[in-house]
């Protein structure tokens, strides 16, 4: 093991990828000659040649649906959106194209693509560039979502999301691009399931469930408890959005009986929602409090930053909201 | 002994009748309420595809929009899987699950049957962006309508083939109207061709009621990018007898202009061109007619008695399992 960041993490499963299998080709937004917007895709042009990293012109819903169209007779294309903010101009792609294909024409086009950038609110790029994408897609029969929260998981979801012969969307991490961590050698073949949560931290009290850049507040709140409160709370990493591990969930809950759910996303309709409803089905008895979640505020994302922070989720209502649910 | 271009032609032909006698049983089962959905006949527009499927190699890509029952058919698809497909068979060329407007069939390279206009178009760029690729010399076969001109992906997707020089023909099958809309209110070109030229593009203006004319022109567009890879784009002005869909009387337009298309009609004018050069009997005429109208009858049988896909299967297309990779 040595420690990476979360944009080194990413840039090696590229390369990795890449270099295993020659129909595998990335095209975005100035990923070849800039390197990245993010930086992600740093020194792959030189290695790999403008046949296989493509720069496009600012053209979302083509290159999308050009990925679309050479993933159907047999490439897989990795597109990267600048972030998925900009996804919304591709919208019809991402949604009405990649996950229908199959359906469509009664199994005989599968669509091995992968669409990958930042994804959810960084810090005052205002309403536009704020979208924290996963609920949209997340209604979307046919695809698959991930969100990795450290440098491990983002290598090892992505080098797993590549070779997944369905529509992949890993959701990156904006803010968490530089955040460092633990990843095996470059020769290891590090592929991390879909639909695998990841218990953080292990605690008695209350459930914390995360994912993507509510992870380290989460660990951060359960430090905190801890610490302040005497509560011990168990941190879920969700991972994977679609599909779901609902069996982590709800053995965690059976184990705390009390559960607050952390999203980066919008409350109405949000990822955290369906989480509830899932948890209150399934295990209705078995819970000791009503399910609390910390989301956004339901506002277009302000620029200013003391009402941008006030949108956002955090530690301070994370604490709070476990809190209530434990009843101190 | 037949040449092998008479012989061509003389298939190409029956290829266009059994595209006719298709339609009009599709039609006559869409008001019998067989027939689900919408439902938009090619009647009047088939020398366009007929033409230049037969000018193109059966391994170069073709999609198309969703007024598509032609297009497979002129692939070779089987009126029969086509028919059963618009009844939501198991049998049907998408097994059922995607209807009349998403015909797809990966053997004979036919990439659907596509519904949302213009989406497409971003799609067959992907496909010549495939070829390319892999050094193959296939061509990238792109239909849509005239409707399609003014989508945002049909823009973005002429500039990036064109960035790219991809081998890629966009066909623009010109009925003058997309749905009610006629051109002139939809578009401020006058002529449809000259969107090309904002994108470098080579454009060919071509007409879509003389086969002929259709093969001999596209012909000469496919080689020659098959020659040196680059995308070119084909306006042609052809003509819809039916309205957009089942459900639309067509008031938009005059009668006047109906009927001055239908003297003009594809499969009248290739006949007596056959005709004329002795190269078709009005007797094997006949026997071809009758044996399109059977086909097409035999496959309203085939489609009735034909399975619905099981609902077990209800949750099987959505993802792709290991197992079927």
């Amino acid at each position: 093991m040595r420690e990476i960041t979360y944009r080194q993490a990413l840039n090696e499963a590229l390369a990795e990828e890449l270099t295993r299998d020659p129909n595998v080709f990335l095209m975005g937004e100035e990923v070849a000659e800039y390197n990245g917007a993010y930086k992600v895709s740093q020194g792959l042009l030189e290695r790999f040649g403008p046949k296989r990293i493509i720069d496009t012109p600012i053209s979302e819903n083509g290159f999308a649906g050009m990925g679309v169209g050479a993933a159907m007779v047999g490439l897989r294309p990795i597109i990267e959106f600048m972030t998925f903010s900009f996804s919304l101009v591709a919208f019809d792609q991402v949604v009405n194209n990649a996950p229908n294909m199959l359906t469509m024409s009664g199994g005989q086009f599968n669509i091995p693509i992968t669409f990958r950038g930042p994804n959810g609110p960084a810090h005052q790029l205002g309403a536009t560039h704020s979208h924290a994408t996963e609920c949209l897609y997340a209604n979307v029969p046919g695809l698959k979502i991930c969100t990795p929260a450290t440098p491990r998981d983002a290598k090892g979801l992505l080098k797993t999301a590549i070779r997944d012969d369905n529509p992949v969307l890993v959701l990156e991490a904006e803010l968490l691009y530089s955040s460092k961590g633990m990843v095996e050698p470059e020769d290891f073949e590090l592929l991390i399931p879909l639909g695998k949560a990841e218990l953080k931290r292990e605690g008695s009290d209350v459930t914390i469930i995360s994912y993507a850049q509510s992870v380290p507040m989460a660990t951060a709140a359960a430090e905190m408890l801890e610490n302040n409160e005497e509560i011990s709370a168990e941190v879920l990493d969700l991972r994977s959005i679609k599909p779901l591990d609902l069996e982590a969930i709800l053995q965690s809950v059976s184990k705390t009986h009390r559960v607050v759910i952390i999203e980066q996303d919008r409350p109405f309709c949000g990822v955290g929602a369906e989480i509830c409803y899932r948890i209150q089905k399934e295990i209705f008895d078995s819970l000791d409090a009503p399910i609390m979640r910390v989301a956004q505020e339901d506002v277009p994302m302000p620029y200013n930053e003391r009402l941008e922070r006030a949108v956002l989720p955090s530690v301070e209502k994370l604490v709070t909201a476990v809190k209530k649910v434990c009843y101190t | 002994m037949q040449q092998p271009e008479q012989r061509d032609e003389v298939e190409m032909l029956s290829l266009m009748l059994l595209i006719r006698r298709f339609e009009e049983r599709a039609s006559q089962q869409y008001q019998a309420q067989k027939i689900g959905g919408f439902c938009h006949l090619y009647i009047g527009q088939e020398a366009v595809v007929v033409g230049v499927v037969s000018a193109a190699r059966p391994d170069d890509y073709l999609i198309t929009a969703y007024r598509d029952h032609a297009h497979a058919l002129a692939r070779g698809t089987s009126a029969n899987a086509c028919m059963a497909e618009l009844f939501g068979k198991a049998t049907g060329c998408s097994r059922g699950l995607g209807g009349s407007m998403h015909y797809f069939d990966k053997e004979r390279h036919m990439y659907g049957g596509h519904a949302i206009v213009g989406a497409h178009v971003p799609l067959a760029v992907g496909m010549a962006f495939a070829s390319k690729y892999r050094g193959e010399d296939r061509v990238t076969l792109c239909f849509f309508g005239d409707g399609a001109i003014n989508q945002g992906a049909f823009h973005e997707a002429l500039n990036l083939a064109a960035l790219y020089k991809l081998p890629i023909v966009f066909i623009c099958e010109n009925n003058l109207f997309a749905m009610g809309t006629s051109v002139e209110r939809s578009t401020s070109l006058k002529e449809i061709v000259d969107r090309a030229e904002g994108y470098d593009i080579p454009g060919t203006v071509v007409d879509g009621m003389n086969f002929r004319e259709v093969r001999d022109k596209m012909a000469e567009i496919i080689g020659s990018i098959r020659r040196d890879p680059h995308p070119a784009f084909a306006e042609i002005r052809t003509y819809r007898y039916r309205g957009h869909s089942m459900s639309d009387p067509a008031s938009y337009r005059t009668k006047e202009q109906l009927e001055k298309f239908r003297l003009d009609d594809p499969i009248t004018r290739l006949r007596a061109q056959l005709t004329r050069e002795g190269k078709l009997t009005n007797e094997q005429f006949d026997i071809m007619d009758k044996g399109a109208k059977e086909t097409a009858l035999a496959s309203v049988k085939f489609a009735e008695e034909s399975p619905d896909p099981p609902l077990e299967e209800l949750y099987d297309y959505t993802y792709v399992s290991e197992a079927r990779a």
